[in-house]
């Protein structure tokens, strides 16, 4: 067959994408693994086909980078230099210790039963991140949705989630969503954002250098605007109410502390409570394979290398910091990996302008990440009997208990005392929240099966690795 | 001249068999403290199985120590059982062939005599105790006698139990000893704590605590994983696992050994476990090993095979080289008592281990001979202390 080295890039988000397409058109066999259906990720996700979307353009930002995207990802399909799998749902990447190469193994088929393994030279994780949501009453009614899996539901099935919306949380990824339900014909009752307009001004410098990005949210706050929806900055939703699902939330104001101010709350009637504090980056498989990572991010060096031989990452997986700067740091890591892989030293000045977008939207996250922090006395606000651990049903005053009477002082010794994140999810949900409520330091947890996988694939794997 | 005294007794580790050292000494009338480096149960305590299993052990002073281990345990249920996940729910022992299924008979026949309830299960009860098991099996054994804890709860609840202070988060530096050589306390990343006794119940890390006392004991670890399966409704009913398992224990081999123990939990999740490495502290995901746990799982119960696991976890087993825990006092730094090195028992033996220290520092009568756990061991045969 083919002489020329083979790369899986995992994920076919704007980082993997990017990766894909550069690492391809200088000499490299690409294998394109993906999750979903569709290339895309999370910020360009497709509408399925078949569904005939009336009006995608309208949900979608930066379109024509999508379709350049797009368009060089079928030209190099045809041309066999990538080839795309959909829906395989990569569960562990292993390196094989005989020559350093990689095994990448994932689960397809319809309902995630059939083992597949692509062998490859080296791999690069553009995994992306997934949301944090904190815990308060009333979390787990039906009609309390994350702000990605609204965005989600309105982007990939464009079922409009609820008629009455409340979009509530902290984070620059509220507004676009926001936009997105009132532009799907939402009535959203309020945009409630923790964070202050002041604290946005204090960080005017890192802010100053992002023309692009403050017309995109000055964007957004427009549309909002058109479609009459109320921001309110420096509040929070405390609980939210029903018995069957959703029908109301309690918004209350905070001081300049982030503690509610007595007496400032009010009730605002919704159906659908589309809640986020931020995205974490998904590093499961990068930390089954040895990387290192610097909090709760894979590390890397300027070539987007990450410490073990032979793996690459790009994108959320490094750090949350938006599309642009996932499709930077895929350019670079895709020309990396092609030269490392021809066994050549890259050349930094190929991507020079690239490295430029990254410095500054790095910063640039940076200063957002400063002022959406969650508000600081958010965890003694939820009760003990609020549920925190969805998939083993642990209340706040259990997990509190597991460290106050029972010893715990870090994440996992309170999962093992008090079950929190030992179920499905496995803490991808609860951790942030345990870890506020606990004080614990939150650290990735380690997850060796990135994806839960029968046991008959495991007992199908080729003997002698 | 004499500092005063922090407390009787400080025991270092707080996994399983410091926490049962810390309850049996506090019983005892002593005053304890319990000094770990990170959390309860952070050390192999919270990355192992909790079988409380007199099945695998043949006669001799392993299985002494688990009877009355074992007798221990139904005691601590009494007063902790639903917060210890306490299950006395039994072994089932099948062999696949009839030469296994006598070499299992004989083996039996053997724990019998030394008092362990051990009784014959023709092929065709099989599957009136477990529905779900593989056809074609040639026979097994029950034994009423095992049971089942969660040990990270069983620590933290033991310790809690004890009414011991507890110093988490804090790591012991040095032993103190007077100008004879006999403790006076452990020196600690935050200040010293004065006493005339120390518990060495550091697990795996062990050996490295003897050494701050300028003792040598041979503790090294031993890789073993666990796999994690969703939760289901109750399947299996005991703990099971192939005959093979019996020859592997007291296997001298460093190449991987598989024949898991599959078993259902209280909180639904079917746990298989446990592969066993020598490959020193090495934590990386072992494939071949999770490999050769499902499909030895799906030999025993083939349902298993469309059941995802969630996650998989390996721990160290602390072993001494004769795989025998090292229990009692050191003669050599008088002061310091051992209770560490339990290999793949530490759970199911630690009650005992807990008994035998409390009396012995109370200089009372142990209720067992101490001698095959002697400490100093290993001294003779390498040439003396160093
Ligand atoms: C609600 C919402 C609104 C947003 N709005 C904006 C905005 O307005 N402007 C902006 O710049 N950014 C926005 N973002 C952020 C933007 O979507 C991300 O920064 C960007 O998508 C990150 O790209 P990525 O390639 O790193 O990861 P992703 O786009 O998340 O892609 C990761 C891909 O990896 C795949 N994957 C992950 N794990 C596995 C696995 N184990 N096996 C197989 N496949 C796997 C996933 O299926 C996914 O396709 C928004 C995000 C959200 C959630
Ligand atoms: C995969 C696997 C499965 C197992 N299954 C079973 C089973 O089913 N049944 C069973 O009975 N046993 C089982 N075991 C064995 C059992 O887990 C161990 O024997 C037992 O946990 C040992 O307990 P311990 O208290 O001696 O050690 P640990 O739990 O390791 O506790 C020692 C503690 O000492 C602390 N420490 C060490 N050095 C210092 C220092 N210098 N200063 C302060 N603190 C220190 C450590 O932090 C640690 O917390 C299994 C083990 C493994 C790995």
């Amino acid at each position: 067959m083919t002489e020329r080295p083979h790369l899986a890039v995992v994920g076919a988000g704007p980082a993997g994408l990017a990766a894909a397409l550069a690492a391809a058109a200088r000499g490299v066999r690409v294998t394109l693994v993906d999750a979903a259906g569709q290339a895309g990720g999370q910020f360009y996700r497709q509408p399925a086909a078949a569904l005939g979307a009336r009006r995608p353009k309208a949900l979608h930002h930066q379109w024509r980078t999508w379709e350049r995207l797009r368009d060089g990802l079928d030209r190099q399909r045809s041309a066999g230099r990538i080839e795309h799998l959909t829906d395989h749902h990569v569960w562990c990447v292993e390196r094989l210790t005989g020559d350093g190469t990689f095994g990448v193994h994932a689960l397809r088929g319809p309902a995630q039963e059939e083992g597949v393994t692509v062998r490859a030279d080296a791999v690069l994780l553009a995994t992306g991140g997934y949301e944090r949501v904190l815990p308060f009453p009333g979390w787990t009614l039906p009609g309390v949705v994350t702000a990605g899996g609204a965005q989600a539901m309105l982007k990939g099935g464009l079922v409009l989630p609820g008629r009455t919306a409340v979009v509530a949380g902290t984070g620059p990824l509220l507004l676009p969503v926001a936009a997105g339900l009132a532009a799907a014909g939402a009535r959203v009752a309020a945009l409630v954002e923790s964070a202050g307009p002041a604290a946005l001004l204090r960080r005017a410098p890192a802010l100053a250098g992002q023309p692009g990005k403050l017309a995109e949210g000055a964007g957004y706050a427009t549309r909002l605007l058109r479609h009459g929806v109320r921001t309110l900055a420096r509040h929070t939703v405390v609980a939210a109410h029903g018995t069957e699902r959703l029908t109301a939330v309690t918004v209350a104001a905070l001081d300049g502390a982030g503690r509610v101010r007595p007496g400032a709350s009010r009730r605002v009637r919704c159906d659908t409570l589309a809640v986020g504090h931020g995205m974490l980056p998904h590093t499961d498989l990068a930390e089954t394979l040895g990387c290192t990572l610097s909090g709760t991010a894979v590390r890397v060096d300027a070539e987007q290398r990450t410490d073990v031989p032979g793996v690459w990452a790009a994108g959320e997986a490094t750090g949350v910091g938006g599309a642009g700067l996932a499709l930077a740091e895929g350019h670079i890591a895709g020309r990396s990996a092609a030269a490392r892989l021809r066994g050549t030293a890259p050349d930094p000045r190929g991507w020079a302008a690239a490295a430029r977008s990254r410095t500054r939207l790095r910063e640039f996250a940076a200063a957002l990440d400063a002022v959406y922090a969650p508000p600081p006395g958010w965890a003694e606000r939820v009760p003990d009997d609020t549920v925190v651990c969805r998939c083993e049903e642990v209340t706040a005053g259990e997990v509190r208990g597991a460290v106050d009477r029972l010893g715990a002082a870090d994440l996992r010794t309170v999962k093992l005392l008090s079950r929190a994140g030992m179920g499905w999810c496995q803490g991808r949900m609860c951790a942030p929240g345990v870890a506020g409520l606990t004080g614990c330091p939150l650290t990735a947890g380690r997850r060796p099966f990135a994806r839960p996988v029968p046991l008959g694939v495991l007992a199908a794997l080729p003997e002698s690795d | 001249m004499t500092k005063r005294l922090t407390c009787d007794v400080v025991v270092v580790g707080a996994g399983m068999v410091g926490a049962a050292c810390a309850l049996y000494a506090a019983r005892a009338g002593l005053d304890v403290r319990v000094v770990d480096r990170g959390p309860v149960a952070g050390g192999t305590t919270g990355a192992g199985e909790g079988n409380l299993l007199v099945s695998d052990k043949e006669p001799g002073p392993e299985l002494e120590l688990a009877l009355l281990s074992a007798r221990l345990w139904t005691g601590l249920a009494e007063e902790l059982g639903p917060a210890i996940e306490y299950e006395p729910k039994g072994g089932l022992v099948v062999a696949s062939t009839p030469g296994a299924l006598a070499a299992l008979r004989d083996f039996a026949a053997a724990q019998r005599t030394a008092g362990v309830t051990a009784q014959p299960v023709e092929a065709d009860r099989l599957r009136d105790l477990e529905p779900h098991l593989a056809p074609g099996m040639a026979g097994g054994v029950r034994y009423p006698q095992d049971a089942q804890v969660m040990p990270a709860l069983a620590a933290a609840q033991l310790l809690r139990a004890s009414g011991a202070v507890l110093h988490t988060g804090r790591t012991v530096t040095g032993v103190l000893r007077t100008a004879r050589g006999a403790v006076r306390g452990v020196r600690t990343d935050r200040g010293d704590l004065h006493a005339p006794a120390v518990v060495n119940a550091a697990g795996t890390w062990g050996g490295d605590l003897a050494a701050l006392a300028g003792a040598r004991l041979p503790v090294l670890p031993r890789r073993g994983f666990v796999l994690v399966t969703e939760p289901l409704p109750r399947r299996v009913r005991h703990k099971v696992y192939a005959a093979d398992y019996v020859a592997d224990v007291a296997s001298d081999s460093a190449a991987l050994r598989t024949s898991p123990v599959v078993e259902g939990t209280a909180a639904g999740p079917v746990l298989i476990g446990a592969t066993r490495e020598r490959v020193g502290f090495d934590r990386s995901l072992s494939l071949p090993a999770v490999r050769a746990l499902a499909a030895g799982a799906i030999g025993l119960f083939p349902f298993l095979e469309r059941v995802r696991a969630l996650r998989t976890y390996a721990g160290f087993r602390p072993y001494l080289p004769d795989h025998l825990p090292a229990i009692g006092p050191d003669p050599r730094v008088p002061g310091l008592f051992h209770a560490c090195g339990h290999e793949g028992a530490g759970i199911g033996l630690a009650p005992g281990t807990g008994r035998l220290i409390a009396r012995t520092l109370a200089g009372e009568a142990p209720e067992l001979d101490l001698t095959p756990f002697r400490p100093e061991r290993f001294d003779t045969e390498k040439g003396g202390t160093p």
